[in-house]
């Protein structure tokens, strides 16, 4: 830890630079928020709304799927390519995905009753 | 502890300390190796009872009960306990110095991930001397486990719930290791095949062991807390167990081969003297059977009546798998295709291997044609066929490497002599003992029988394969002679010692002292060592740092401290649904104990300690006299 | 070792990575999370295979189990504490450890607020009957969403521990990562729960 942690004073204009940058991206955040607040939103509505239930169930799947995607990419960083090996980290992260998805697969159609 | 590694002798209770709170990769790998070498000569010994027992038809030897639970922990403990160990043992000792690191990236998390392995790993062997041991078979199918009397079955899932724990750790530690910790220039296709297939084996673990101990949590809860996940009245189904199991039971057979393919490409290039053949399809062939290693668990269950699709696809993505395990075997070919081979002990074995493995492979193939599978399922060509992949795959990578990297793990070699009638005999042995149970399988034999009747054209058969289990055993016995017979040689005190070495674990002076190499080496290409060699550096590496002050981490207890509580949690769990009034106290005292230690740790910072550049000098004279590792 | 002092001007761009410490904790943390993706995975499997499964003329079922008011509540206070962990985030990136500290504390709270009404809701289920044992859509439906609890409780106490400990320590190259790691965990706890009022509150009202 000791040779590898340089201290490095940032000039003024990149200071503030980084301080606009980081507001900025704050906010993105919060608006990211507020989107997720409406697909949620959403979805219990259209669950209350009482549509048919071929209707709702892939609808409601769907807005999951983008709420997980935004939470991933936005509040989790996954779009930071400039975080350390996030490359293989989102590998490991979908191939994960991919097996969570077969099992469901499995478990709903080859186990029965 | 700079200054333990420089003054030479120490009392027992020192080195007993050291070794229970060590953080070091190497003394964890030579303690993994240690351990699994004890559990591998209890599972080999409950075979070669079972083996005794089928000897002869009739035979009373052993009771069908004990039967059932020498074949259940048999299973278990080979493949739990005895494998993966001795494989993370290897991982362990070479993996960081083939990268070039100074340690794994969580060295705490090292030791526990083996504390927990080894706890768990005694309390499911305890069950021998607490009212019998599990007798469900190591699948433990629910339908049969959920009524099985006793508390043989409450110290499977509980012992392998906490070794599991250990191995998903120590899974995570490798990863994150072979991720970050890489040499500067070492990049991820100049990376050594051992090294990629520990990272694609953890990585298997790393999505396989969770189904696993979801599995083994709802069997706990179903068993000792009345849950209903299993039992057909409340609701409940056997299948999901089987799906769990499976979905981590295939790849486990994934994380243990893959490693030992790794080992035999290490060992395949040193001594026919080549380049590995095909270095990047090796790696593509890695890749590609941990992925394809997760999209087949089914055809463990082609006859649970999954119906015609279900089957054939998964048959059809079985067979797939054998694409790349063909690709590995005609590149390890055409690697010693033209080298100048010298046949030394582990490539004796390497060389052992290859034909064995490819049977296996190949009887593979035929059980996952679905409708084949259904004459074959349960019977003894199950059996050689599983045996062939594990022994011929596993064992023999094992026994390879210990002959291969013990000059860098311990700083002696092992006899050459003894080495190779320890083969001979083994090799021998294996093919008696499992050649002949493929036709007893095809003659209708099926597995997991404590006893058959005479004249059913088995008689033979079965006697020729418990020969060849007494002639494994006697193997094994001369290889544990060679390795106490080797503690007591000189130390080898040199670099390379097969004089052919290609990777960075070659490249450093042994002993190896416990910070590795006093400086980070660059790696310039794929073979670095041998590139530097080639190119008469005398120096060994090019380094990429000066020599400098070493960071490394502490030393501490708590590992252990947090597994012995798991343990004694364990055991609150076990006597729960006997209405022991203690027994949830217990749970509760061994939950506390792990908890406290982790708030211990977290509270307590770590930041480990700085070997100064005047102690490295003087360690490494202390090591190798004056000159230090030149 | 002697910790050196930050001020926002030397603070770097990305504490939580800038020692190789750091960078192991950061790829560590990610690496877990993918392994807890399958765990989650199993139990939902094992949930959605055993979903309204019971003794025969078992009275349950999700649709007329589950109440949408209490699931939408806690969906806002879980996902409402994501964002407040992000603007922790957003004060370490500034080197502000005040703001850190106090949102990290509103993020306790949000996950008390959470906790509180999960355990209300089991308590509500028991009372009916629908205890653990009481069929294997209870177990199952128990230990998904008893599992997501359990993280939530090990979130909280963690990200507690964290605001303990460094009160008086200001921030540091050595607990930016720590601070980071927690973080990113609780966000996959909120996740997770998309996941779960999605499959088991909203597809089990409808049946």
């Amino acid at each position: 830890m000791g040779h590898d942690t340089q201290v490095q004073a940032k000039s003024k204009k990149q200071y503030e630079y980084d301080r606009h940058h980081n507001a900025v991206h704050m906010r993105k955040q919060v608006i990211n928020f507020a989107i997720m607040i409406f697909l949620t939103f959403l979805a219990f509505a259209v669950v209350v709304a009482d549509f048919s239930a071929y209707f709702i169930k892939p609808v409601i799947l769907l807005l999951a799927g983008v709420q997980v995607v935004l939470q991933l990419y936005s509040f989790m960083h996954m779009d930071d390519k400039k975080a350390s090996h996030m490359g293989v980290i989102s590998t490991f992260v979908w191939f994960g995905a991919v097996i969570a998805f077969t099992m469901f697969l499995t478990f709903l159609t080859i186990i029965w009753w | 502890m700079s200054s333990a590694a420089v003054t030479n002798k120490k009392g027992f209770g020192a080195t007993l300390w050291d070794y229970l709170t060590t953080v070091d990769h190497k003394k964890l790998g030579v303690m993994y190796l240690f351990a699994g070498t004890l559990f591998f000569a209890i599972a080999g010994f409950e075979a070669l009872l079972m083996r005794l027992q089928l000897m002869i038809p009739n035979n009373d030897f052993v009771s069908a009960g004990t039967f059932n639970e020498l074949l259940t922990m048999h299973g278990t403990t080979m493949l739990f306990l005895a494998a993966t160990p001795l494989l993370f043992g290897f991982m362990n000792a070479i993996v960081p110095l083939q990268i070039g690191a100074r340690d794994v990236a969580f060295p705490f998390l090292n030791s526990l991930g083996f504390w927990l392995f080894f706890l768990g790993a005694l309390f499911l062997h305890l069950s021998f001397f607490l009212g019998g041991a599990p007798d469900a078979g190591w699948t433990n199918y629910a339908s049969l486990a959920l009524y099985s009397p006793g508390h043989g079955i409450d110290f499977y899932v509980l012992g392998l719930q906490i070794s599991g724990a250990g191995t998903l750790i120590s899974g995570i530690n490798f990863i994150v290791t072979i991720i970050t910790m890489r040499a500067p220039g070492m990049t991820f296709m100049r990376m050594p095949l051992f090294t990629w297939t520990s990272l694609i084996s953890s990585a298997l673990i790393l999505f396989a062991f969770p189904p696993l101990t979801v599995g083994l949590f709802l069997m706990l809860v179903d068993r000792m807390f009345e849950a209903n996940f299993f039992d057909h009245t409340m609701g409940g189904n056997t299948i999901i167990w089987e799906h769990l199991f499976w979905i981590f039971g295939h790849p486990e057979v994934y994380i243990l081969v893959l490693p030992a393919f790794g080992l035999f490409s290490e060992i395949i290039p040193v001594f026919a003297r080549k380049r590995l053949f095909g270095y990047s399809s090796m790696v593509f062939a890695t890749i590609l059977i941990g992925f394809l290693g997760f999209m087949v668990w089914a055809h463990h269950m082609f006859t649970t009546g999954l119906g015609a699709t279900a089957n054939a696809i998964f048959a059809v993505a079985t067979m797939a798998i054998a694409v790349p395990t063909g690709m590995k075997v005609f590149n390890w070919i055409m690697t010693i295709w033209g080298g100048s081979v010298k046949v030394t002990v582990p490539m004796l074995y390497a060389l052992g291997f290859i034909p064995s493995f490819v049977a296996g492979g190949v009887t593979g193939v035929m059980q996952a044609a679905a409708p084949l599978d259904y004459q074959l399922h349960d019977s003894y060509f199950i059996v050689a066929h599983f045996h062939y992949v594990i022994v011929g795959g596993i064992v023999t990578a094992i026994f390879g490497s210990m002959h291969f990297y013990w000059p860098i793990m311990f700083n002696r070699a092992l006899s050459e002599k003894l080495g190779v009638w320890t083969f001979w005999i083994f090799f021998i042995g294996f093919h008696c003992t499992f050649f002949i149970q493929h036709f007893l399988g095809l003659m209708g034999m099926p597995r997991r029988v404590f006893t058959f009747q005479a004249d059913q054209g088995w008689d033979l058969f079965n006697f020729i394969s418990s020969i060849g289990a007494i002639l494994m055993a006697i193997g094994v016995i001369l290889l544990v002679i060679n390795i106490i017979i080797t503690a007591k040689s000189k130390p080898l005190n040199c670099r390379d010692y097969w004089g052919d070495g290609r990777s960075l674990e070659w490249a450093i002076k042994t002993p190896v002292p416990f910070y590795n190499f006093k400086q980070t080496p660059l790696v310039r290409g794929y073979d670095p060592y041998w590139l530097e060699k080639h190119e008469g550096n005398k120096e060994g590496m090019i380094y990429a740092e000066p020599l400098g002050d070493i960071h490394m981490p502490n030393n501490s207890i708590l590992p252990l401290v947090m597994s012995i509580g798991t343990f004694v949690a364990a055991f609150g769990a076990l006597y729960h649904p006997d209405g022991k009034a203690w027994a949830i106290p217990v749970l509760i005292l061994g939950l506390a104990i792990t908890v406290g230690a982790m708030i211990v740790r977290s509270v307590k910072d770590d930041l480990g300690f700085h070997v100064h550049v005047e102690e490295v000098i003087a360690t490494e004279e202390h090591l190798y006299g004056k000159g230090g590792n030149k | 070792m002697e910790e050196t002092k930050f001020t926002p001007q030397t603070w770097p761009d990305k504490p939580e990575q800038a020692t190789m410490e750091g960078k192991n904790k950061f790829v560590g943390i990610w690496i877990f999370i993918c392994s807890d993706i399958t765990l989650f995975a199993s139990v939902f499997a094992t949930y959605l295979s055993l979903k309204d499964k019971g003794p025969a003329g078992m009275e349950f079922s999700a649709a007329s189990l589950f109440e949408l008011p209490l699931a939408f509540v806690m969906t806002m206070l879980l996902l409402t504490s994501s964002l407040t962990s992000v603007y922790a985030m957003y004060h370490l990136k500034n080197h502000n450890f005040k703001g850190v500290q106090i949102w990290m504390s509103i993020t306790v709270l949000l996950g008390l607020g959470f906790l509180a009404l999960e355990i209300y809701e089991f308590y509500h289920y028991v009372h009916l009957g629908f205890g653990y044992t009481q069929s294997a859509f209870s177990s199952a439906f128990f230990t998904l969403v008893g599992t997501h609890g359990l993280h939530v409780v090990i979130g909280l106490v963690w990200i507690v521990c964290l605001i303990v400990r460094n009160a008086r320590r200001g921030l540091s190259l050595y607990n930016a990562p720590k601070y980071y790691a927690a973080s990113i965990f609780w966000h996959f706890i909120d996740v997770i729960w998309v996941f779960i009022f999605t499959v088991v509150y909203l597809m089990g009202v409808l049946g």
